[in-house]
């Protein structure tokens, strides 16, 4: 028998009798910004392959999700601080060794970029659109002008978010569950994927629709591995990352994470995008959301989960 | 200079003293606490094993909590002692969850806080207010670079252990058994 208790003095707020800092904060702004990177992403690569005409709703339409998701998910993040009149202490402060530092600047850096793609578009979106100053226009000129260096630009800093949404937990050693490298590029991947769903959504033309799911379905089939992955090697480590493990083989997030984030949210929407694909009629609509929703809860199970997992007691 | 605590883990009887002590000392807010007695009991009746522990921040030589701050608020003083800067502190969490001791606490007024070695008294020569009270005088503190502070002597004849070494952030209470 190891039995440890406190006779004293401790049941913290939010601490005990287990970790509770971050609610559903975090993971919407882990969620929002993995969707951003994603949209993001597609918009610059179809550009850089010179697909523009044929990726009309990936390139023009979806990337308006993409400033709102940020500023959306920088609301969150700003809601959950506790101290929220310093909140410029962010900003006059590089310190390179704390992700939520340079995940800070990151978002500093992406939203500008999103806001003017999304801008450079807005003549072709709504015919009727005016600027009003005649520096918005020349400025409009030279983005148009330059557009493919900007998407190659934002192509790397999607990659940079998307992995960003990732490391910031991973890199908590005192959270067993977070700390392993394989969560970089599980969000990433799983971001890409929902900012994909999300465009299909958009998307009415049908060949954009197809080609995107193809992409969508090597996404979804790469994060299934990397699920595998994760759980392989938590259970070859130590014994506090087999505890970790099985939160998810039998303890309390099995039914949740399995059901909503695996069944729900990657084999099903997945096998309906196959079956889209070999014609049969599916609601168009569906695939995508179920997508979104496995990758909120994906997020929203792993911020909960990594707080109960930890060294000691 | 190097501060660090010895806890003397036979002699403590778990009074709770320290508790009371630093939560007077430092007008730490109801419901919350900067250090706390563990129990624990090891072993199959009938050889048990008893131990005691007085718990706070390990002000660890290798804090995750500092590197993870964002604003720079949690910091390393002089001598080693970690400390959070309440006026730069933007109550992020980062720092809660990357301690594996889960020795800090969201103060109700937003920022972080947590044990802090008692500096302002130390600064004055003085011990932590928790080693000042301890009625069984379990508690030593100093600094470990002069081999006669009290620290020093404490863990020079005994065996000692850390807690979670696993976590690889040296701390430095040093829990004699
Ligand atoms: S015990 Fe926790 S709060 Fe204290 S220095 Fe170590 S990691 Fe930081
Ligand atoms: S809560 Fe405060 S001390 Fe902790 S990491 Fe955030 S800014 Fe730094």
């Amino acid at each position: 028998m190891k039995e440890e208790l406190f006779v004293s003095g401790r049941n913290i707020p939010n601490i005990d009798p287990y970790l509770n800092i971050w609610h559903w904060q975090i993971p919407l702004y882990l969620f929002l910004g993995g969707l951003a990177a994603g949209v993001l992403f597609f918009a610059g690569y179809f550009v850089v392959r010179g697909k523009e005409k044929k990726m009309q709703a990936t390139v023009k339409w979806a990337p308006i999700i993409a400033p709102i998701a940020l500023v959306l998910g920088l609301g969150a993040l700003f809601w959950d601080l506790k101290h929220k009149l310093y909140f410029w202490q962010l900003y006059t402060t590089i310190r390179l060794e704390s992700p939520m530092g340079w995940g800070a600047w990151t978002l500093m850096i992406i939203t500008p970029i999103s806001f003017v793609w999304v801008a450079s578009y807005m003549k072709e979106i709504f015919p009727w659109w005016d600027w009003k100053f005649k520096f918005l226009d020349k400025f409009e000129a030279f983005v148009i002008k330059y557009r493919v260096y900007l998407a190659w630009v934002m192509m790397i800093y999607s990659i940079i978010l998307g992995v960003y949404t990732g490391i910031l937990l991973s890199a908590f050693n005192a959270r067993p569950l977070w700390n392993t490298s394989i969560l970089g590029p599980l969000f990433l991947v799983s971001g890409f994927s929902t900012g994909l769903a999300a465009t299909i959504w958009i998307s009415k033309d049908e060949k954009e629709r197809k080609i995107l799911s193809r992409i969508d379905l090597i996404f979804i089939f790469v994060e299934l591995f990397l699920i595998v992955h994760l759980f392989m090697g938590f259970l070859a480590g130590s014994e506090t990352a087999i505890e970790a493990a099985r939160l998810f083989l039998g303890g309390q997030f099995t039914v949740s994470f399995w059901v909503f984030v695996v069944l729900l949210g990657l084999i099903f929407p997945a096998t309906l995008e196959t079956l889209e694909l070999w014609g049969y009629h599916v609601p168009k609509w569906l695939p995508s959301a179920l997508i979104l929703f496995g990758g909120f809860m994906f997020r929203f199970i792993m911020v909960e989960a990594g707080q109960i997992t930890r060294y000691l007691y | 200079m190097r501060y660090a605590m010895a806890i003397d883990t036979k002699k403590c009887v778990g009074c709770g003293d320290c508790v009371v002590a630093c939560q007077t000392e430092n007008n730490v807010p109801h419901g919350y606490c900067r250090d706390w007695i563990v129990e624990r009991v090891d072993g199959t009746y009938p050889s048990l094993d008893l131990e005691f522990r007085s718990e706070r921040c390990n002000h660890c030589d290798n804090s995750p909590c500092v590197r993870c701050c964002p604003t720079g608020a949690s910091h390393i003083e002089d001598g080693g002692i970690v400390l959070v800067e309440h006026n730069k502190c933007i109550g992020c969490g980062a720092c809660i969850q990357s301690c594996p001791y889960d020795a800090r606490y969201s103060h109700p007024e937003g920022y972080v806080d947590k044990c802090t070695f008692c500096i302002h008294r130390v600064k004055k020569g003085q011990n932590p207010a928790c080693v000042e009270v301890c009625p069984t005088k379990c508690l030593h503190f100093g600094d470990l670079d002069d081999p006669n502070s009290d620290v020093s002597l404490a863990i020079k004849d005994r065996k000692w252990k850390v807690l979670a070494p696993e976590a690889g952030t040296k701390p430095q209470l040093y829990f004699l058994t």
